[in-house]
């Protein structure tokens, strides 16, 4: 089988569903002083995958990006990228991985455009005749085409993070790593950074994409992993995770014991009386079984509420402490 | 079909001259290189201007070698670019590579555009050498510069012709010229030895002020250790020790003894600061 030239970043991966992006193993980061940062870390990002990787401030998710682009060495655990071990293969596989890490750096005197062609001209694997033209769809498909000349050091926040992202499209990439992209974006600008993210899942790129705020990416990942105070606390498919709600039932009644017993009755687990009603955990029964099973014990339905949790909720769960930063 | 069999070798490793001539543009479109490049090209002038407008002085050269490449200059502009190399040596140019290369490293840590290097990914031995060969045509020019001026304001103010060295024999002034090539590269490679000390220095720390301050400060204590008689036994094996010895390039014969060892000394740094560069990056943590 060959490949297209022209557009590596339509690789085979999204064709076959068991590929693996990423995966580590074991993969711990100590730092002097003995602080774990990232304790035995085991990743698996489909390809294909839009990864949402989540957790609090501090929770080691940018320490394990570093030590995934090589930037840092891990105390130990190893990883693969694209199917490949990474240290033996970084020089091969990183060309193909674009990243936004710990948002964008770029030298301040110079202009946009300069600044990408900095980095174009540093990787050895690209067709310099084809720069010109990359860098321009670049700054072109992050809304910085009218900025291009414009001095780094006059960018505003929002345009420096969009410079960033430019970057990381450089080329064709089959993986990319963007580092809370969404950092000092205006609404608008995260609606069309979400946008961006969602079109390159849709070209079969890979994205890893790490937040702190879960709103930012459910909407488009695909998996998301959550990680709490270095290590992961959950990952797997947004449908696996919405599997896994508790979906409640609340009934209001005057008579709320014999409500809780009818619920008891019909096998609802965690059955608890409360001012006014009684609650339990609906499980696989209909809500119009609840209400039939009520109606023809005699008790008086006065509301029936179906109460879903939020992601959020759930992701609150799983972190423990919340979305604040952990030590 | 894998990943792994999809990932194919690029077809042609484009060759990291690409990255070179950008970091060349960095270095030398940078306003605080170009005003220390003119800092460097107004010794030869502040030189000639002042043997010019003092007539050539009462005739007290001052002593030593300095004093005889001094007065020379009435008799021949092209000894403004042999005194003032002389005097730039010590301070002024080890100044100018100190703060190039200093900022090497520790200005893209500094900056934050060092994770983004590695990333595209340049590897870091690559790094490194692309860095040291910035540094070195920076050396380079950097004593050309100052020999260019020389030699330019010299011929105006002072004339040129045949150049009596300094043992007397006249050589004509194509052959002072050559001589003053090989002194630019006597003086270029000496520097580079700061050059690559400066580049070690910068991969300890992400403050590039403070990488410029340690490597001109271990040329000067260099020099201030070349000042005490009572440790003479190591005094050629100071970086510093030859860098005024190019001087014996303008006798006739050439005495090179104190040349090569000088050349050598300043290799054996050279390579010496190199590995301790490359062994302390190749497996550093870039956390900035």
């Amino acid at each position: 089988m060959t490949l297209v030239e022209t557009q590596p970043a339509a690789s085979p991966s999204t064709v076959d569903g068991d590929e693996v992006a990423i995966a580590s193993s074991g993969l711990t980061k100590r730092f002097r002083g003995g602080q774990v940062a990232v304790d035995e870390l085991d990743l698996h990002v489909p390809a294909g995958a839009v990864y949402g990787f989540l957790g609090p401030n501090g929770s080691g998710k940018t320490t394990t990006i570093r030590m995934l682009l090589g930037l840092i060495f891990p105390t130990s655990g190893t990883h693969t990228l694209l199917g490949l071990p990474f240290t033996e293969n970084a020089g091969r596989v990183l060309p193909r991985v674009g990243s936004l890490v710990e948002g964008p750096a770029f030298h301040p005197y110079l202009s946009g455009q300069a600044n990408l062609a900095r980095l174009d001209a540093a990787d050895r694997t690209v067709d310099p005749r084809t720069a010109r033209r990359r860098i321009g769809e670049a700054l072109e498909r992050v809304g910085l085409a009218a900025a291009a000349a414009k001095r780094y050091r006059n960018y505003s926040l929002g345009m420096r993070q969009r410079l960033g992202i430019a970057a990381a499209l450089l080329r064709p990439r089959d993986l990319l790593m963007l580092d809370e992209p969404t950092n000092g974006l205006d609404p608008q600008g995260t609606r069309e950074v979400r946008h961006l993210i969602r079109q390159l899942g849709d070209e079969g790129v890979t994205v890893f994409v790490s937040s702190h705020l879960l709103s930012e990416v459910s909407q488009v990942c695909s998996h998301v992993g959550v990680m709490s105070v270095g290590r992961m606390v959950w990952q797997g498919s947004l449908a696996e995770l919405s599997a896994q709600q508790q979906v409640r039932v609340h009934v209001s009644t005057s008579s709320p014991a014999s409500a809780a017993s009818v619920l008891g009755r019909l096998g609802l687990a965690e059955v608890s009386t409360v001012d006014g009603g009684a609650s339990a955990v609906l499980g696989d029964v209909l809500p119009e079984h609840v209400v039939e099973a009520l109606v023809a014990d005699g008790v008086g339905v006065r509301g029936l509420a179906v109460e879903r949790p939020s992601l959020e909720d759930v992701f609150v769960g799983l972190t423990g402490e919340g979305f604040d930063v952990s030590g | 079909m894998s990943l792994a069999e999809a990932v194919r070798a690029p077809r042609s490793l484009y060759p990291s001259a690409r990255f070179l001539r950008s970091e060349l543009g960095m270095v030398f479109r940078r306003l605080r290189n170009q005003a220390l490049l003119v800092v460097l090209a107004c010794v030869p002038m502040l030189i000639a201007i002042a043997i010019k407008v003092t007539n050539g002085g009462n005739g007290d050269n001052g002593r030593g070698d300095g004093g005889a490449l001094f007065g020379s200059i009435t008799a021949n502009g092209v000894f403004v670019a042999f005194s003032a190399l002389f005097v730039v040596i010590p301070l002024f140019l080890p100044m100018a590579v100190a703060v190039v290369a200093g900022d090497a490293v520790s200005g893209e840590a500094n900056l934050g555009t060092l994770r983004y290097l590695l990333a595209v990914p340049v590897g870091r031995t690559r790094l490194l050498a692309v860095k040291f060969a910035g540094v070195l045509v920076w050396c380079l020019t950097c004593a050309v510069v100052v020999a260019t001026v020389g030699v330019l304001i010299g011929l105006v103010l002072f004339g040129g012709g045949d150049v009596t060295l300094l043992s007397g024999t006249s050589v004509s002034f194509g052959a002072g010229l050559w001589r003053l090539a090989l002194v630019v590269g006597y003086v270029a490679v000496n520097i580079a030895a700061i050059g690559a000390i400066g580049l070690f220095v910068s991969t300890l720390t992400e403050v590039p002020v403070a990488a410029m301050a340690t490597t001109l400060g271990l040329t000067i204590t260099s020099q201030v250790l070349d000042a005490v008689p009572q440790i003479s036994a190591v005094h050629p094996w100071l970086p510093s020790h030859y860098w005024q010895q190019f001087i014996d390039i303008l006798r006739d014969p050439m005495a090179l003894d104190r040349v090569g060892h000088g050349l050598l000394a300043s290799a054996t740094y050279a390579v010496l600061f190199l590995t301790l560069a490359w062994a302390r990056f190749s497996n550093k943590d870039v956390s900035s």
